[in-house]
């Protein structure tokens, strides 16, 4: 009898810790990550939804959505061509200074965005190594188009091979072998047998990528120099119209980038749901 | 050894080389060569500036603490997530990496529309003599937010994977549920924890666009590292703000370094005690 009554009160005891657990976990998620989301929505359609229509259509606004296009549309494909020979050659292959370089590629991580636009300023920019040369012939890298795409790329290089190299470690290279003692050659192994294998977890690291390449701030805030119309991606965009106390066209513009945001969450939500086998790491930064 | 059966290794391997060393590391060596530029004497002035050593503690003192706190509620949400089922438990699971994915100058401008004197949650936080926009406190809830995503995530495969048994055998034993989480379940927790940390760490030490609006920048108060490195790039001090930036780095990599020290340390006597 009493050890029931003990029992019953264990698991009473039990069950409030569960619930105090979750509440506050929820209590948490909701007030840090729900209220900014929404506050993003909120602010942006302050004025109404005329405001936001007309805040959007303005010239500024849409040279600064080209400018994000074009800018991931470059860097994101030379950061996947990276990923797959950098994944391939470190897990097909033995040589010195494997964990050297898997180090290196880690490298842009623990960098600060700052000194990631920085490090282009010191190369490219007046003062910079190659700075009289470049303005000797007449090419501009700072404070123009090429240094917004370099200081991307610096930014969103380890995505791909990060998801990819834990993923091609674990398949191993059987399949690979096969297709070429069966006579395939060097394309036909990796169109037909590599690539299925890996475009699950290709795909996922692309869309990391990207969302970290048309979201990034301060990186290309180095390298901007803020030339409205020339040189402002959409998070700049953001800056330069809050700094001007224009907040509902900071907030609108904001808003797209959280859109943007979503689709990412979502379209990651699935490929983990649905591919969870061919995704090697879920961690944005784990391994 | 066999014969290399599969192509392409000085095609894959020269291409990943060069490609890192024309895009990370030769900008590094150039800003290691303009930072020794303003030579020892340079250094201890930049070193021994009130303003600097300001920006400095507050990044990487604001990064510690932000760390410590993901440490904790991470591990709270972790738990909740993997061990409990509740509605709204996948909506919340899939909203995790919403720092990552949200830009960082909307995360900035987001959180300070919430916690400015005059905003949603500000308005009632001010009267009570909490100032968190355009305060020291700013610049922590900004760190804390980006650094977020980084301990979930690197937790919730391990508690995943945690068998259950020995936490039952830990109970049949008599071990109450506190003793059986702190004994049994933390100790194997650890080493994940520390790298959850340290990824939220180095995130925050160097973190910029969600820090600037909510921080208010006031000098020697809520001022990161850097921002100051801007400061000086925009009055063309190249070599201040390389130097600043030496700083940073070896300070975050020595920061790394040490934690990455005390997981191995903490792997090791795990297995001694296994």
């Amino acid at each position: 009898m009493n050890t029931m009554t003990a029992q019953r009160q264990a698991g009473w005891t039990r069950r409030m810790g569960h619930g105090v657990i979750v509440v506050l976990a929820s209590a948490f998620l909701g007030l840090f990550l729900l209220l900014p989301l929404a506050a993003v929505f909120v602010e942006a359609f302050r004025q109404g939804v005329q405001a936001y229509v007309a805040s959007i259509g303005q010239p500024e606004a849409l040279t600064a959505i080209r400018l994000t296009l074009l800018v991931a549309v470059i860097a994101v494909p030379l950061n996947l061509v990276f990923g797959v020979a950098a994944a391939w050659a470190m897990t097909r292959f033995a040589f010195r200074g494997k964990a050297l370089l898997g180090a290196f590629i880690d490298l842009p991580f623990s960098v600060s965005p700052v000194i990631s636009g920085l490090v282009y300023v010191l190369l490219f920019g007046a003062q910079g190594w190659f700075g009289p040369w470049l303005s000797g012939h007449g090419v501009k890298i700072i404070f123009a188009v090429p240094g917004l795409v370099l200081a991307t790329i610096f930014i969103t290089l380890p995505f791909v091979a990060r998801e990819l190299i834990p993923l091609m470690q674990a398949q191993g290279s059987e399949e690979e072998e096969a297709a070429r003692v069966l006579g395939a050659n060097g394309w036909q192994m990796f169109f037909r047998v590599t690539l299925p294998n890996i475009r699950w977890a290709l795909l996922y690291g692309v869309l990391l990528c990207n969302a970290r390449a048309m979201g990034e701030f301060g990186a290309v805030s180095v390298v901007s120099g803020h030339i409205r119309g020339l040189t402002t991606t959409m998070p700049l965009e953001v800056e330069m119209r809050y700094n001007e106390y224009d907040y509902v066209g900071a907030f609108a513009i904001a808003s797209l980038l959280a859109m943007l945001a979503l689709v990412t969450l979502a379209v990651k939500t699935f490929l983990e749901w649905r591919y969870s086998d061919e995704i090697a790491a879920h961690a944005p930064g784990g391994h | 050894m066999h014969r290399r059966v599969l192509p392409g290794f000085g095609i894959s391997l020269g291409y990943a080389v060069s490609y890192l060393g024309l895009i990370v590391l030769l900008p590094l060596a150039a800003l290691a060569w303009k930072a020794s530029g303003i030579g020892g004497e340079g250094l201890l002035r930049l070193l021994s500036s009130p303003r600097t050593l300001a920006a400095l503690k507050l990044s990487f003192g604001g990064a510690l603490l932000a760390a410590l706190i993901n440490a904790f509620i991470g591990l709270l949400v972790a738990w909740a997530l993997v061990r409990y089922r509740f509605p709204g438990r996948r909506l919340f699971d899939a909203l995790i990496d919403l720092p990552f994915a949200l830009p960082t100058a909307v995360a900035g401008i987001a959180l300070t529309a919430l916690y400015a004197p005059n905003g949603w949650l500000g308005r009632w936080l001010v009267p009570l003599g909490i100032q968190v926009a355009y305060a020291p406190l700013g610049v922590l809830l900004a760190m804390v937010f980006v650094g977020f995503p980084f301990v979930v995530r690197t937790l919730q495969p391990v508690l995943q994977s945690l068998d259950r048994d020995v936490e039952e055998a830990a109970e049949s034993l008599g071990a109450s549920r506190w003793q059986t989480f702190a004994r049994v379940i933390l100790p194997v927790l650890v080493p994940t924890l520390l790298t959850g940390f340290a990824l939220a760490l180095a995130r925050a030490v160097g973190e910029y666009g969600s820090v600037i609006f909510i921080a208010g920048n006031i000098p020697m108060r809520s001022e990161i590292a850097p921002l100051l490195i801007v400061q000086k790039l925009e009055a063309f001090d190249y070599a201040g703000a390389a130097a600043l930036g030496v700083v940073m780095l070896s300070f975050s990599f020595l920061l790394l370094i040490l934690i990455s020290l005390l997981q191995r340390w903490s792997n090791r006597w795990e297995e001694r005690a296994a």
